[in-house]
């Protein structure tokens, strides 16, 4: 990690961290979860990254792996009282299975560009639909989980107060920060280079393209269904028109490719300023007395626009580079 | 000797077009064997025949007695083949030492490793000075070099190395010509090349195939070949058929 | 269960299904000549249905009768969009135009969400409870004439491309992009012509749909992802593919919902989309790519 960065831009994440680390010593509970919600975003968001910008599959159905994370780890709760570090493991297999089939079907059948996308908004939606009609989990009116009583707090359980779930986000956001870095700089990470480049020289040298897009896809996928386990217990009620919705996946979208799609630091980067902005844009609405229900979306909506036409490599690369925090190519280590 | 690559009755149709047809031919082991022609003879297809990226309709081709046809273009390049391509296809954003780095990782895959080995390529194929470079910004003679390089690096028993003189001054196509040679003595690297350049063909090849219309229409040394009539007729066209006063 | 009463929600379906197939037509269209993928095309198809709604309730007029209008409105809409924005990315990567056509969605959508609120609002017609007869066939006029009113548009259309001299420039254009501007056509221009004629196609299916349901503005993405089930569904590039897709797709939504539960008349047709992406891509009446 931070032999790609300067030392001035190891500094400036030093310093992040440690706020990060401090903030709930210092802040109120409103500002920690919102915090809490910015890093989930900068979480599930480095997740979707690894499937766009490492093997460069569009899924737009993200909110998949959000949704099974979250139900199968809640029913394992409620249903059975299996706590959520236990539960993750059933969350985290269904995702994977979503994600071999998609990945699978697509890549066999050789569907690429839009069909896959469509491909994988297809398969959050049938899903959608399908759990609105299990009576199990709640169907359309929702799923409940028990909030723990005020007294207890209970680490096991997910149970406690919102720093504990600040903290366990903030171990999720840097546990996947590492392992992306780790990843990036594999055996499969350059293979993912490559085949982004020019999938042809790439099969030419050896390189298993299926194998390795699917890896791409299945390491994906698990890794946001460890975030739809966080928002079962962050939240405590789960209903299939929001986990599993198309905006859901759109929204999951914005922060990496904001700050920019491919990059280890870009995600993370995405969601720190759009959440801020997006308040600010809502603020400065309200302040002028308008009442625009809708208006953050119309904020993301040109957000999308702007960095596509723009900066398509994001934020963050043109950011990093004017205040000289990463190392350029061609620089010597 | 016993023939490295065997290709036995090969044909390839694209609806109407006949691209390759019946041709068969092998290439002993740590031979230079040059496969020349007219523009849309087949040669490319041959190529891509033989790596991989089109199935035959007939035929085989075989390594070492081991069967290729129907293998994947990753597959191919396990069994021992490497290939360039005839428009450069560089990974423009990695800089040279990575892009042969991975082509290194194919039979290396701890990174330290395949990254020294991929250095030792990049000295063969005099790129040191341009190691770190971002391979976008190579200029074509060396982003030639680079796609040789590569293919090198995932340590083949053979090289298809498609046009790869095409767009040299004489002067860059000689140095190829003469690390290509090296390779071939010094670690009796098989080598089958398509080629335009005939000066390349002539320095290079031990033995040269003609294809005309995805047919075989001779093979021989190459001063055997230049000197076959019908090689000459299929270039230049036949004495009776000749408008010329 | 009587026959009669599955033929009537099966012609029911018919009919709306043709609404689909013009909405579909656009987008086949624009993706078979500018090769973009509309991911704004029922935005596009709402702001069609609050225009209708809109004349219908200030100005009392039909909405049948208020589609050159609304096309012409659309029409400019989508000439700008594509002139203006859409056009740079013509020869970027897939997911790049898929990202930019969802930020002008979600534009779209909330700025329909702020003028017009979430709450439905349709557009009254006088004979909105009228129902025809044709042998064992109740339908519904307004069925009949949102089905037939589609049927035409597309007709129209058919023959447009047919016979008119743009027609076929955009037919070249999209053949062979180069030899097109080498016999002289503007290119840029027939682009966004094209992007304009979708956008009046899905703004006329939207006004013909008004006949049919309540409009909010969460319909967009709804039939948004619809085209594009029934483009995959009946071929991406092909005119009479996206309206047999369209039928398809109405009858068995309008079944599925008969026969299982209404809520899970899509559910059908997501399994449909799956079905047909891996078993053929290309769609019922496509052309192999």
């Amino acid at each position: 990690m931070f032999d790609q960065l300067t030392a001035r831009g190891c500094a400036a994440f030093g310093m992040l961290l440690l706020i990060l680390l401090a903030l709930p010593m210092f802040a109120d509970s409103y500002l920690v979860s919102v915090v809490t919600l910015v890093l989930w975003f900068a979480y599930v968001g480095q997740a979707w990254n690894v499937m766009m910008g490492f093997a460069g599959q569009l899924s737009l159905g993200h909110s998949l792996y959000v949704g099974l994370g979250a139900y199968a780890s809640a029913a394992l709760f409620v249903h059975f009282g299996i706590g959520p570090w236990a539960g993750l493991w059933l969350g985290m297999l269904l995702a994977t299975l979503a994600g071999a089939v998609i990945g699978v079907l697509g890549f066999r059948f050789a569907i690429r560009g839009v069909h896959f996308a469509l491909l994988t908004i297809a398969f959050a939606e049938f899903t959608r639909i399908a759990f609105d009609h299990i009576g199990w989990l709640g169907g359309s009116g929702g799923f409940f989980l028990p909030v723990g009583d005020a007294a207890g707090s209970s680490p096991f359980d997910l149970r406690g107060s919102p720093a504990l779930f600040y903290y366990v986000i903030l171990a999720l956001t840097l546990g996947a920060l590492v392992l992306c870095r780790r990843l990036l700089h594999s055996r499969i990470g350059y293979f993912w280079l490559a085949i982004r480049e020019d999938q042809e020289a790439a099969q030419a040298v050896g390189i298993d393209v299926f194998r390795a897009k699917l890896a791409a896809v299945l390491i994906s996928a698990a890794m946001t269904s460890l975030g739809g386990v966080f928002y079962a217990f962050f939240y405590n009620n789960l209903f299939p028109e929001q986990i599993f919705s198309v905006s859901r996946s759109i929204e999951l979208i914005l922060a990496p490719v904001i700050g920019g799609i491919g990059t280890l630091f870009g995600p993370i980067f995405g969601a720190f300023i759009l959440t801020p902005l997006a308040e600010l844009v809502t603020w400065a609405i309200e302040s002028a007395g308008l009442n625009m229900p809708g208006i953050k979306q119309i904020f993301y909506g040109l957000a999308l626009v702007l960095i596509v036409v723009y900066r398509p490599d994001g934020v963050w690369p043109w950011v990093a580079r004017y205040l000289k925090l990463v190392r350029q190519s061609g620089d010597r280590p | 000797m016993t023939p490295l690559l065997q290709v036995e009755n090969l044909s390839k149709q694209f609806r109407g077009l006949r691209a390759v047809s019946n041709v068969s031919f092998t290439v002993p082991e740590g031979d230079i064997i040059a496969l020349i022609g007219p523009n849309g003879a087949g040669k490319t297809t041959m190529f891509n025949l033989i790596a991989g990226v089109i199935r035959p309709d007939e035929g085989e081709v075989r390594l070492s007695g081991r069967r290729l046809t129907g293998l994947r273009p990753d597959q191919v390049c396990a069994a021992g083949v490497g290939r360039t391509f005839q428009l450069v296809k560089p990974f423009g954003d990695l800089s040279v030492e990575d892009n042969i780095l991975v082509g290194a990782l194919h039979r290396r895959p701890r990174i330290a490793d395949a990254r020294q080995h991929a250095v030792q390529i990049l000295d063969l194929l005099e790129l040191g000075p341009k190691r770190y470079q971002i391979a976008r910004s190579l200029t074509l003679p060396e982003r030639k070099r680079l796609e040789v390089a590569r293919a090198l690096a995932t340590e083949p028993r053979i090289l298809l190395l498609d046009e790869v003189m095409a767009g040299l001054r004489p002067t860059e196509t000689d140095r190829l010509v003469e690390l290509l040679r090296d390779l071939n003595q010094r670690t009796n690297m098989t080598i089958l090349l398509i080629e335009h350049v005939m000066r390349a063909v002539m320095a290079l090849s031990d033995r040269v195939i003609v294809l005309d219309y995805g047919i075989r229409i001779s093979e021989g040394t190459p001063r055997e070949v230049v000197n076959d009539p019908r090689v000459i007729e299929v270039y230049l066209g036949s004495v009776e058929g000749s408008t010329a006063p | 269960m009587p026959l009669d009463l599955y033929l009537n929600v099966a012609a029911g379906g018919l009919l709306t299904g043709l609404v689909y197939g013009l909405a579909a037509l656009g987008l086949s269209v624009i993706f078979g000549v500018v090769r973009i993928v509309n991911f704004a095309h029922g935005e596009l198809m709402v702001i069609g249905m609050y225009a209708a709604v809109l004349a219908a309730g200030s100005l009392s007029i039909d909405p049948l009768l208020a589609t050159p209008v609304v096309a012409g409105l659309l029409f400019a809409v989508g000439y700008g969009l594509q002139r203006g924005l859409v056009n740079r990315f013509i020869d970027r990567p897939d997911h790049m135009q898929f990202i930019l056509l969802v930020g002008i969605a979600m534009m779209i959508v909330n700025g329909l969400l702020i003028v017009f609120g979430p709450d439905s609002r349709n557009a009254q017609v006088s004979y909105a409870f009228d129902a025809i007869e044709i042998g064992p066939l109740l339908l519904d006029i307004v069925r009949v004439y949102a089905g037939g009113g589609a049927l035409t548009v597309a007709a129209l259309l058919f023959f447009f491309f047919r016979c008119t001299l743009t027609g076929k420039a955009i037919r070249a254009c999209a053949d062979n992009q180069l030899g097109a501007r080498v016999v002289g056509l503007n290119v840029e221009r027939l682009y966004a012509f094209t992007f304009g004629l979708g956008a009046a196609t899905a703004g006329i299916a939207g006004c013909l749909m008004t006949l049919l349901v309540d409009v909010r503005p969460q319909l967009a993405p709804e039939y948004t992802l619809l085209s594009f089930i029934v483009v995959i569904v009946g071929g991406l590039g092909s005119m009479g593919g996206a309206l047999l897709g369209g039928v398809l797709i109405g009858i068995s939504e309008a079944m599925a919902g008969f026969i299982l539960l209404p809520s899970m008349k899509s559910m059908f047709s997501y399994g449909l989309l799956i079905l047909v992406l891996l078993l053929r891509p290309q769609g019922l009446l496509g052309k192999r790519p």
